[in-house]
């Protein structure tokens, strides 16, 4: 593992030079690891090949996102190809998915066949199980009745859940219902009480992982890509050792640590979107063919314990 | 003959006044008329409305058209009016028929914000 960052892993800051490496590499195949809030950031070797027994985990996991069931335009003609894609890496990863999350715009229209155009495809992902939040495609015109007719039967309010798996508690939450004139997106009073209530029981030493569509860290606001009210949910996750953020909607890699809280964002399956205020709005953007493989991709995770310890692998479906 | 000229004067008056109502009554139903038919378009491009605000007579249909890849709404927060998710190039039209001052967004994307103003 030659190409392990080593400035200043202390245990208390954050390395922010293997930080920066981290978000230069991330999308092209680079692997950062969180240890007690710090983030330590690994490139592939020379041969393209990663320590994977260093890495293994005692369980791991998977995330895609905004595969936009639907979309047909320039940007990407095929979204259900490049999502049957997604699905064969996360079918050839080496520590197969305990579950997958999909972290919403699983549409693009909230259409009945787009839906079932992505459960069709979905049901080839090897895996124990799939667990969702809406994106803000997921729940148009009818306020997400589908959606949690489909996704949603056993969430609370407009679809939010929690569960434990192997002594980590997994929270899904839904920030895209609700948004008001002006402002990003929206976790509202209820499911922030909800959210308190869900995690006051639980020790401190064990690991939060929180899922959810947009960001639950202000990216942009100029382009929305932030969550209004995430800091009051955040408040609440003050006393535990270890808290991941897994979020979509910007369909691009970023990451950031914040004290005991990591962020990260995942590719798109379907179509990557600028870099923040690169473009004149943050649509769909397109990329010369031959590229558009190396900027979707599939997120897996896994899970080290003892350690507090979260590997996060974004891996494009080519070019990595 | 002089009471034969007055009443033919007094039916010409009556006539010109008659004809004067017709006439202002005539122009006011052509204004009206006009601005009942008033047609305005607001483009939805880049993730904004564009004019974001526009001043229009009482009575203007306003159509936005969504020129985006990604599909958009045209709410009013005070429910006077909204649009279901338009895809791309699909439109939603509005009449406004009282003044006032009606703020809308894409409920989407609320970063989206515009504003008509009807006089």
């Amino acid at each position: 593992m030659g190409n392990i960052i080593k400035e200043n892993l202390n245990p208390d800051s954050i390395d922010r030079r293997g930080f920066l490496k981290c978000m230069a590499w991330a999308g092209t195949g680079a692997l950062c690891v969180m240890q007690g809030g710090v983030l330590k950031s690994f490139a592939f070797g020379p041969g393209g090949k990663i320590d994977k027994a260093a890495m293994k985990g005692d369980f791991a996991f998977a995330q895609i996102s905004d595969s936009h069931i639907g979309f047909n335009k320039a940007a990407n003609p095929d979204v259900t190809a490049t999502l049957r894609e997604a699905i064969s890496k996360l079918n050839a990863l080496p520590q197969s998915p305990e579950f997958v999350l999909h972290t919403g715009d699983l549409t693009q229209l909230s259409k009945a066949e787009e839906f079932d155009t992505l459960d069709q495809s979905l049901k080839s992902v090897r895996t124990g199980r799939i667990f969702y939040v809406p994106g803000e495609h997921d729940v148009l015109n009818d306020n997400g009745v589908q959606y949690r007719e489909r996704y949603g039967k056993d969430t609370k309010g407009d679809g939010w859940y929690s569960f434990d798996h192997k002594g980590v508690h997994f929270v899904g939450l839904v920030n895209v219902m609700n948004l008001k004139a002006g402002g990003l997106g929206s976790l509202g009073h209820d499911q922030l009480e909800w959210l308190e209530d869900d995690v006051r029981h639980l020790k401190h030493s064990t690991p939060i992982v929180i899922f959810a569509h947009i960001p639950l860290w202000t990216i942009y606001p100029e382009w929305g890509w932030g969550t209004d009210d995430s800091q009051q949910a955040l408040s609440y996750l003050k006393k535990f050792g270890s808290v991941s953020v897994l979020n979509g909607h910007i369909h691009q890699v970023m990451q950031k640590v914040e004290g005991n809280v990591t962020f990260h964002t995942a590719m798109s399956t379907a179509f990557p979107q600028p870099a923040p205020g690169q473009a004149a709005s943050p649509g769909p953007m397109k990329v010369p063919d031959e590229k558009l493989r190396s900027v979707l991709g599939v997120t897996d995770i896994s899970f080290i314990r003892g350690k507090h310890t979260l590997a996060v692998v974004d891996s494009p479906l080519a070019g990595g | 003959m002089e009471r034969y000229i007055r009443n033919v004067l007094m039916c010409a008056g009556l006539l010109g006044v008659v004809a004067s109502a017709a006439m202002i009554h005539g122009t006011q139903l052509a204004r009206a008329a006009e601005e009942k038919n008033a047609a305005v378009s607001i483009t939805i491009d880049n993730f904004s409305f564009t004019p974001k605000e526009i001043t229009v007579s009482a009575g203007t249909t306003i159509t936005w058209v969504n020129r985006d890849d990604v599909p958009h709404t045209v709410v009013s927060p005070d429910k006077k009016f909204r649009s279901k998710a338009l895809d791309t190039d699909d439109q939603f039209s509005f009449t406004f028929t009282d003044a006032g001052t009606y703020s809308y967004f894409c409920s989407v994307h609320p970063v989206m914000t515009g504003k008509i103003i009807v006089k």
